[in-house]
């Protein structure tokens, strides 16, 4: 089963290498991991998608817990929560194709951040589903290259976590 | 005033209450070396920085106090490693402090450059990199802090030379912030309660003891719990010497080399209350047919250790004396129905006692050659009760916990986790360092020993009076027991070729070395030994193929042991 977690950790030096190293050393899954800093700069916060059942999911919890710079973890398993994901996708187009493109573009409200005679880049955001959406249709249109953020995810309703 | 970083170092290690760090000198850390000669904590010159981390851990098994060494970049650092894994297995308090090339060389591949904190971030609770020689003092005391604190564990700080050298104003914090970092010492009282209407519910209880009980010095608790609760104790490696072995309640170890009896409890038991002890596969065998019958009733600081192999019914995460003085508080205002449970539980007693009767730890005694189990009880018999016992790792480590008696706590220093070879004759030079008046003595086999042999140069040089008994069997017995039960006899590349001269090596330190082969001539050997000022070796060739049983095979349940 796929879950989401946001891990709240110390803005510091080899933090990243801590929670990556705690994954592959204990034989965890990494689906997608986005990392920046938080409201409060000394935080970073970590969008983490893994896959497990629930003893795998408790023990990752745990041990990211025990990680000394962790400073909180949300758990997002059965939580209501907005996920969302950015891609950058180039295209290799040609007259025959430019229309469509645009036209798909169009309707997954995407944006096209860069032109050229030959290719088109375009900035599509949404949960990860649409953005396979999107790349179903594109892929046999000629997709030269595709960059996905992987998801970030914050909880839905009035109360959030302030530091984070 | 201001300081450079390697005097900063050395004042906070004094404030921290330091008195004896074990090391190896290098170019990295030769200002602090240089600044050593000046201060009040003392230095062991070992000769491995493997051995000065080992040494470190057996002071701080022995003591209870963080152990600290010091050691060089590169390989001084990378020779660490071992040292740090065995102490990070076995959750032993201790901070290694490794010198690390100047900062504006990091990354270059500069000589002696290794990457420490990279190679050390999973075989610690934590480790730091200094940049700043003005966070040096804050780094110092979180370091300890969390080598001591919660489950402990080792904790590496990596001092680059720049650092060591530039200054700055000395203030020692008095507090540690650390905001992803609080332990939680308190055991929550709602599930104590449980615990104690689960106890007073058992028919076949066992206590199962882990490490916990050492490093929270929870001794005196978990005696008045077995007395006053009448359950039989089992321990495991790590626990031996928390709970008396002497005690008509102690059932000995449990596992793959446990009792008969202890594994046979553990089976038929209907409420089995692990204390500090994390239910690693060499002690449970096949999790299928582990207490089948039995509720689970797990204490432990780390909550990653519960429900990590086993179902739990209760778990209860908290300090494990905290946990066993509230549970006895609430037994305690239940004196009749403790005394009820009690008298019901002479079934249960009577059934145990036929397992110790079928099946007691035994061997066939020989008077034709040294059985290493006779020599391990006549070890008991002839040491006193405070002696220390470290081991290597291998039969007779086995044939140490199986067969000697451990009445007071930390007197066992053993390598439980990762199994350390090699881990016995440094630890026994750091508990003998702790306790210079005490008998300290490592358990050792001829493949072991070799693996940090030179530290007997270590013992004769500080006066350390260790007394190493070499079970001489010429092979790495413990891989030819399995070869000898589970691939036929072929016995590859476990038998020692070159027979060594153990006697001959003690002399070449300036210690003095004992032999026998002849089993009426072992009394002797050891009482010489102990009369004996300063180390000795005493090798005594052993019983070349002897296996340690009762034996559950990897892979099987504990009540599928190979019997003796
Ligand atoms: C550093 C290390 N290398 C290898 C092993 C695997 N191993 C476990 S027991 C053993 C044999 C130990 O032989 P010895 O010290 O002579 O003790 P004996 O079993 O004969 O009592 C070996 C090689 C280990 N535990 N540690």
């Amino acid at each position: 089963m796929r879950h989401t977690i946001s891990v709240l950790v110390e803005n510091e030096f080899g933090v990243l290498s801590r929670v990556s190293g705690l994954f592959s050393g204990r034989g965890f899954n990494i689906e997608s991991l986005s990392v920046a800093p938080a409201l409060d700069p000394t935080i970073s916060r970590m969008t983490i998608v893994t896959s497990g059942d629930d003893n795998v999911l408790e023990q990752i919890v745990k041990q990211l817990n025990k990680l000394i710079d962790t400073i909180k973890i949300i758990d997002f398993t059965g939580e209501d929560f907005v996920e969302r994901e950015m891609a950058l996708v180039k295209i290799a187009c040609e007259d025959r194709n430019r229309a469509e493109i645009l036209r798909i573009c169009d309707i997954f409200r995407g944006k096209v951040v860069d032109v050229t005679p030959k290719s088109y880049t375009m900035e599509v955001t949404g949960a990860p589903a649409k953005i396979d959406a999107v790349m179903n249709l594109l892929q046999p249109l000629g997709v030269k290259e595709l960059v996905r953020t992987g998801p970030v995810v914050i909880g839905r309703g009035p109360k959030g976590w302030k530091s984070a | 005033m201001k300081l450079t970083g390697s005097k900063i170092l050395l004042e906070c290690l004094a404030l921290e209450g330091v008195e004896t760090i074990f090391g190896y000198p290098g170019g990295t850390v030769i200002n602090i070396y240089n600044d050593l000669m000046d201060s009040p904590v003392k230095h062991v010159l070992t000769r491995h920085e493997q051995a000065a981390v080992h040494a470190a851990d057996g002071y701080a098994r022995a003591t209870g106090k963080v152990g600290v060494a010091l050691a060089t970049s590169g390989p001084g650092a990378t020779n660490t490693i071992t040292g740090i894994a065995t102490a990070y297995m076995d959750s032993i308090p201790m901070v290694v402090i490794s010198g690390q090339v100047p900062t504006p060389l990091i990354g270059n591949d500069a000589f002696q450059e290794a990457d420490i904190m990279g190679i050390t971030r999973p075989v610690t609770k934590h480790n730091y990199l200094v940049r700043d020689v003005k966070e040096l003092p804050k780094i110092i005391k979180q370091a300890f802090y969390i080598a001591r604190t919660g489950r402990p564990g080792p904790v590496v700080v990596d001092l680059p030379k720049d650092v060591q050298m530039d200054e700055a104003t000395f203030e020692y914090p008095d507090k540690v912030e650390l905001r992803g970092y609080k332990p939680n010492y308190s055991g929550n009282l709602r599930m104590i309660k449980k615990a104690a209407s689960m106890i007073l519910a058992a028919k076949k209880p066992v206590l199962y003891v882990g490490g916990g009980a050492t490093l929270t010095d929870a001794h005196a608790e978990l005696m008045e719990l077995a007395e006053l609760t009448q359950a039989p104790v089992t321990t495991t490696l790590m626990g031996m010497a928390s709970f008396p072995t002497t005690h008509p309640l102690s059932l000995g170890m449990l596992g793959m080399h446990g009792t008969y009896y202890a594994n046979m409890a553990v089976t038929n038991s209907d409420l089995l209350i692990a204390l500090g002890a994390r239910f690693d596969d060499r002690v449970t065998g096949k999790i299928a047919t582990f207490a089948p019958n039995a509720k689970i009733i797990h204490v432990d600081i780390d909550p990653t250790s519960i429900k990590k192999n086993v179902r739990v019914d209760l778990p209860i995460v908290g300090d494990l004396r905290d946990v066993l003085k509230k549970l006895l508080k609430q037994l305690g205002e239940k004196e009749n129905e403790v005394k009820t449970t009690v008298d019901g539980l002479q079934p249960w007693h009577d059934e145990i006692t036929e397992w110790r009767e079928k099946h007691p730890m035994s061997y066939k005694a020989s008077k034709s050659v040294i059985k290493p189990q006779y020599v391990i009880e006549k070890l008991r018999e002839l040491s006193n009760d405070d002696a220390i016992v470290t081991t290597e790792v291998g039969q007779h480590q086995m044939w140490a916990a199986q067969f000697f008696d451990f009445i007071q706590p930390r007197t066992f220093l053993s390598s439980g986790g990762l199994g350390t070879m090699g881990y016995g004759l440094p630890a026994a030079l750091g508990a003998q360092v702790a306790f210079p008046k005490r008998q300290v003595i490592d358990i050792s086999g001829d493949g072991s020993f070799q693996m940090n042999s030179q530290e007997l140069a270590t013992l004769v040089q500080y006066r350390l009076p260790v007394k190493i008994v070499i079970l001489n069997n010429n092979f790495l017995g413990m891989v030819r027991q399995w070869q000898q039960l589970f691939f036929d006899k072929r016995y590859s590349q476990t038998c020692m070729e070159l027979p060594i001269d153990f006697v001959k090596l003690a002399e070449a330190y300036g210690a003095t070395g004992l032999r026998t082969s002849k089993v009426d001539e072992v009394e002797d050997v050891i009482k010489k030994a102990f009369e004996t000022d300063g180390p000795v070796i005493m090798e005594f060739k052993v019983a070349r193929e002897e296996n340690v049983l009762p034996m559950v095979p990897a892979g099987a349940g504990l009540n599928e042991m190979v019997l003796g």
